[in-house]
């Protein structure tokens, strides 16, 4: 803990009327014991300005520094410091000066006298910021000595691309593959779509040269005929268990690929019971032995297959809720250990997935046709080639010998030891008859997830990924910016367990996922979080002598990093622990903190916060507790854009909602603050929150906030949890005036006063 | 002694996910960025499509990614004129622009707004305008102004002058950086309208293309986000949007954009968002929505008011405030006219690099996209490489990252 700060306040950053003089004997008067050196300056973010903070620091007066300037989303180049010192900011630019009005809307200007409010709220902030460096230390990381074997699961293309791409990058490799050769789906290809620049060609997939590759690689150990029946431990540390036997592994690449939809979904379209209706594969086999059939038909549209497939489901699911119904009566034995069961996710939507690859497959294979001399007939209702495919496609259509209908499939009957496709033609309007020698089916690119654990995690929230019905089954991420991003760290997803891909873009994806996955392993040897806080040295510490085993932070955490004992201890993993705090925020017993962030910090906070006795001797107070990875931008975007808020309340950033704890809310309660805000990231099904569950937890915590809340004998209407995007730095000053518009209403806290 | 360290070029999210991903392995890099501010494309947009959540949020994590690595250098004003050497050991000449404002995020909107001249902001695609002295967006990384000072009159430079955050004297500079590899991220450019004749050329009146419609629903753009006409401001209650303007067409890009399918039906969900009254056609040739990205394309066809219809647009004029589309209907074969308040061009994407002249060794394909170098240690990612979306363009860019790695480990 620091015992000599130096406070350094910005003449820049106070606006009109603030004057750093009488802040810093503000300093003085209060903190004597804790402030070591108080100074201004009248531009901190300067060279100069840097220079004046580092003269202290090397002269041994500083051991902690609270600058007073800029938001701390800027200039943190400039305020880097040689010593080990503790930095922390105080936002007067954004928050006072720029987001400072008068309780009647009016903006000050120079001249003016030093409102009350403004005086309060300046050293309510320096308050904030001094205070909470005093209950800031040096996070003091553990390091592990990880192994840095990579354990790729699945020997297909992608998973041979990835295991190469790591032995190449210097890392040791375990290839588990199922099947008892390498080569997967791909070994039964005849060719690929394009793989390369110029994009126009069909191409040899060179399979088994990639095969041979790596069985020469003398960094990748390959396990055939084999699965990950068990992943135990945490990154760095894990002990993977294939075919009984346990391996030491640091983090995973799970390229395990797909299952092709059942070929129930493709009954409509008489697959199994008319002859010559074959499935690409199928199709894609015959063509690797030599084609007989002359006119083929490829069929790319899947409507009425999804349309009888979703009928289906409808039906299921309609029927399943009926039972979930009937056995919420029946009686539940106490204490009942909750089983894991998987529920299967496949869906006709995988067809309508899987449109990019089925329409390239039907270019590909219609031009097998046609090169053997027969007639190709592709029927599509959109011909999904995105991006440069659209050369491929260019190039299919000027082959001779490929026909493109864009047209509707209404069946299919035998005729004459033929086939004849019933087909609307959109383009022109009518109905057609196509007679054919063999029909060929799409198919639909079913994730291993779907189907399976697959990882087999021995983690307490369960051996699958959580909620991976959101991306349909896909080990996917929910992030756009980060692909990787999986909700178990150290397992980074590549190729069509993913998403739908081809094989072009697999074999990037599995670079891309090797890459995250060497990056964990070497985060986490110097102690540091991965995405989101990438670098972040704190993680969470646990006093376990209070620990009540309740498991809230167990099964809240968002990431699985918490196992517990067979008593209920919960048994932290640092190297899964992304530091978003939300255990710290779930703990009812405060047990949980980081070196630099813990619940007594932001409770000290919130305790110093002056609270006039009466609301109409200096206004009412509310605090809101911020999110500080879009909340807190999108007000400081506000501030410059020019739009301020209620001078009444005062922000404290929080690295995630889910992070606060309810004592903190409660704290404030009984100080007679008269309100909180929770500001944080959008959530449900599309939800923004960096650590996924964060902003839900904390909305859903609100119902153990009113109770404690009612026993305290305060209105639980205070307390309100609002939604905000990093852009809405439009409505975030207005979100927060109405909610305090919405206290005014409440009256004065009943405690206040007190 | 061989060079560990990777350059990368271009600062959009391509090159600052291939910058982060490596430095975050412990490799120093440089991104060098031609713009005063890093972010490229996707600072321009609203939302992302399919979750139409605000890009910002993205940038935000990798701005603050790059402030927390001290591995991570960024150029900006930058560009690359010359590489010399082998793969391990380059040296690349990067020449600097003048920013004409000092380190550190000083607040100097007061000394802007003061200024007399309005330039058209490139950032804003000709719908808005800027000062001499200026900021990109709220977000703008580097946070730090830049000045413009030819568009100074001569007491402004002099009260400018006199502002201790100002350099004036700053100049043009030369830098050398030796790097063991390279990923170029140069993104791409919005197709030029202009060449567009049968849709107007860019001279019809109302009517966009679909980058200026981002800037236009932008909670930072000139509109504050309003949609409206921009003639004269009125609210449109009937839209059309115009698909492939440029791209599959051998004339013009001669293959298909990506996005722009995705970004219409992202547009079209605006637009229903903010004006309940409005009507939205989508001429197209197909509706391309790879994966799971149908789910997308079956919500927003789902509502009533938004009518996609395949079929070629043949011309497109002004008629009286309003734009007169002549649709040549494919399921129909007619021809026929339609009058809209407003016209968003589906404009595709041209690899930024193409119609630039190259430092030697660098070789893109007819169309401009970068096609080989992997044997030298020079990568291409994101839409220098292939027309990309955002999540592809962040998968793409950490392979190539992975690759820039591969080149610097054990020579």
């Amino acid at each position: 803990m620091p015992e000599k700060i130096g406070v350094y306040i910005d003449e820049s950053c106070l606006g009109p009327v603030l004057q750093a003089g009488a802040l810093a004997e503000f300093v003085k008067g209060r903190f004597g014991k804790e402030v070591s050196v108080v100074r201004s300056h009248p531009r901190l973010n300067t060279p100069d300005g840097q220079k004046l903070i580092q003269a202290d620091i090397d002269a041994g007066d500083v051991d902690a520094v609270c600058i007073c300037s800029t938001s701390p989303r800027y200039d943190s180049d400039i305020f880097t410091f040689t010593g080990n010192v503790l930095v922390d900011r105080v936002n007067f630019r954004e928050f006072i000066a720029k987001g400072y009005k008068n309780p009647d809307g009016s903006v000050l200007k120079t001249g003016d006298a030093l409102p009350e409010e403004l005086k309060l709220m300046a050293e309510d902030y320096l308050k904030m910021g001094i205070l909470k460096l005093t209950k800031m230390d040096h996070p003091a990381p553990e390091i592990p000595d990880g192994t840095k074997t990579i354990l790729v699961l699945g020997g297909g293309w992608t998973g041979l691309n990835a295991a190469l791409s790591a032995a190449t990058a210097g890392f040791d490799v375990v290839l588990v593959e199922k099947d008892a050769q390498l080569g997967g789906k791909a070994l039964n290809l005849y060719k690929s779509f394009p793989l390369s620049a110029p994009w126009t060609d069909t191409e040899d997939t060179g399979i088994e040269k990639l095969v041979q590759a790596v069985q020469a690689n003398a960094k990748i150990t390959v396990k055939l005929g084999k699965t990950l029946e068990k992943l135990d431990g945490a990154p760095g540390m894990y002990i993977a268990t294939i075919g009984g036997e346990d391996v030491a592994v640091g983090s995973v690449v799970l390229a395990t690929g797909w299952d092709p939809i059942s070929t129930k979904y493709l009954e409509p379209l008489g697959y199994g019971k008319i002859k010559n209706v074959v499935t690409s594969a199928e199709f894609e086999k015959l063509a690797k032995q030599g084609l007989g059939a002359k006119r083929v038909a490829f069929i790319a549209d899947v409507a009425v297959c999804v349309e009888a497939g979703l009928k289906e489901e409808a039906a299921k699911a309609e029927a399943e809720l009926a039972a979930a119904e009937a056995a919420k009566d029946a009686p539940k034995e106490e204490g009942e250990e909750k089983v894991f069961v998987f529920k299967d996710l496949e869906s006709c939507k995988h067809l309508c997935y899987s449109s990019e690859l089925n329409s390239l497959a039907a270019l590909k294979q219609a031009g097998y046709v046609a090169d053997a001399g027969g007639m190709g007939l592709i029927f599509y209702d959109h011909m999904m080639v995105p991006g440069i495919n659209e050369r491929y496609y260019k190039a299919a259509q000027d082959k001779p010998g490929v026909m493109l209908t864009k047209g509707t499939i209404s069946g299919i009957r035998e005729e004459g030891g033929g086939l004849v496709l019933l087909a609307q033609d959109t383009l022109l309007g009518e109905s057609i008859e196509v007679a054919v020698d063999m029909v060929v089916l799409p198919t639909g690119i079913v994730p291993t997830t779907a189907h399976g654990p697959v990882m087999n995690f021995t983690y307490r929230q369960g051996p699958a990924f959580p909620e991976l019905e959101l991306f349909n089954g896909f080990a996917d991420s929910n992030y756009i910016c980060f692909p990787y991003e999986t909700r178990r760290t150290g397992v980074y997803a590549a190729g069509c367990v993913r998403q739908p891909m081809t094989m072009a873009t697999a074999r990037d994806d599995a670079q891309g996922a090797v890459l995250k996955a060497i990056q964990c392993i070497s985060s986490l040897n110097r102690g540091m979080a991965v995405h989101p806080r990438s670098g972040d040295k704190s993680y969470p510490k646990f006093n376990f002598v209070r620990c009540t085993q309740c498991k809230r932070c167990t099964e809240e955490c968002p990431f699985g990093a918490l196992d517990d004992d067979p008593k209920g201890t919960p048994m932290p993993n640092p190297t899964r622990c992304r530091r978003c705090g939300t255990c710290m925020g779930a703990c009812p017993e405060r047990v949980i903190s980081f070196d630099n962030y813990n619940v007594d910090m932001i409770g000290t906070m919130v305790k110093c916060i002056e609270v006039p006795p009466k609301i109409d001797q200096g206004g009412p107070r509310a605090i809101i507790l911020a999110c500080e990875n879009d909340a807190y931008p999108a007000l400081d975007m506000a501030a410059m854009r020019g739009t301020r808020w209620s001078p009444y309340v005062r922000i404290i950033p929080v690295r995630c909602l889910g992070s606060v704890n309810t004592i903190w809310i409660a704290d404030a309660m009984s100080k007679g603050t008269d309100g909180v805000l929770l500001l944080g990231c959008k959530y449900g099904e599309d939800y923004q929150c960096h650590f996924v569950k964060g902003s839900e937890l904390c909305n859903r915590r609100m119902v153990n906030v009113a109770d404690s809340l009612k026993r305290l004998g305060v209105e639980p209407e205070r307390v309100v949890q609002q939604q905000v995007a990093i852009d809405d730095y439009a409505e975030a000053p207005r979100i927060i005036d109405e909610f305090m518009d919405y206290i005014l209403k409440l009256g004065p806290n009943p405690f206040k006063g007190y | 002694m061989a060079n560990t360290s990777i350059l990368v070029v271009g600062g959009g999210f391509s090159g600052l996910t291939a910058a982060l991903e490596a430095a975050e392995v412990g490799h120093e890099v440089f991104i060098v960025e031609k713009n005063p501010f890093l972010g490229g494309r996707v600072a321009q947009l609203n939302k992302y499509f399919p979750k139409l959540c605000p890009p910002s949020c993205g940038l935000e994590i990798q701005f603050q990614r790059v402030k927390n690595n001290p591995m991570v250098k960024v150029l900006t004003m930058a560009e690359v004129t010359e590489i010399s050497g082998t793969p391990g050991n380059y040296e690349v000449k990067v020449a600097l622009k003048p920013r004409c404002v000092k380190p550190g995020a000083a607040d100097l909107s007061a000394d802007a707004a003061a200024l007399s001249k309005d330039v058209p902001s490139e950032f804003e695609l000709g719908m808005g305008s800027r000062k001499a002295l200026y900021l990109d967006m709220p977000f703008a990384f580097p946070h730090r102004y830049v000045l413009d000072k030819e568009n100074l009159t001569e007491a402004e430079t002099k009260t400018l002058a006199r502002n201790g955050a100002i350099d004036l004297s700053e100049t043009e500079k030369t830098l050398t950086l030796n790097v063991g590899s390279i990923v170029y991220a140069t993104g791409w450019k919005p197709y030029d309208v202009t060449k567009l004749t049968n849709l107007g050329a860019g001279m019809v009146p109302n009517v966009v293309s679909n980058m200026q419609f981002e800037r236009l629903t932008s909670p930072g753009g000139p509109t504050s986000g309003k949609i409206v006409r921009p003639t004269d401001g009125a609210t449109p209650k009937r839209i059309a949007f115009v698909q492939c303007a440029g791209s599959r067409d051998e004339n013009h890009l001669n293959f298909c954009s990506y996005i722009c399918c995705m970004a219409s039906l992202k547009q079209a969900a605006y637009i229903r968002e903010q004006l309940p009254d409005a009507s939205v056609t989508i001429y197209y040739i197909d509706l391309r929505t790879p994966g799971r990205y149908d789910n997308f394309k079956k919500r927003i066809m789902a509502d009533e008011k938004v009518r996609a219809v395949k079929g070629k647009v043949a011309k497109i004029e002004a008629a009286g405030p309003g734009v007169k589309v002549t649709v040549e209907d494919a399921v129909t074969g007619l021809k026929g006219e339609d009058l809209f308040d407003l016209v968003v061009l589906a404009t595709g994407m041209q690899p930024s690099l193409a119609g630039q002249k190259l430092p030697r060794g660098l070789e893109v394909d007819e169309d401009g996209f970068l096609v080989g170098g992997e044997d030298k240690g020079i990568f291409a990612a994101g839409c220098a490489k292939l027309p990309l979306d955002v999540m592809k363009s962040a998968q793409s860019a950490t392979g190539a990252a992975l690759k820039a790695i591969q080149t610097v480990k054990g020579r």
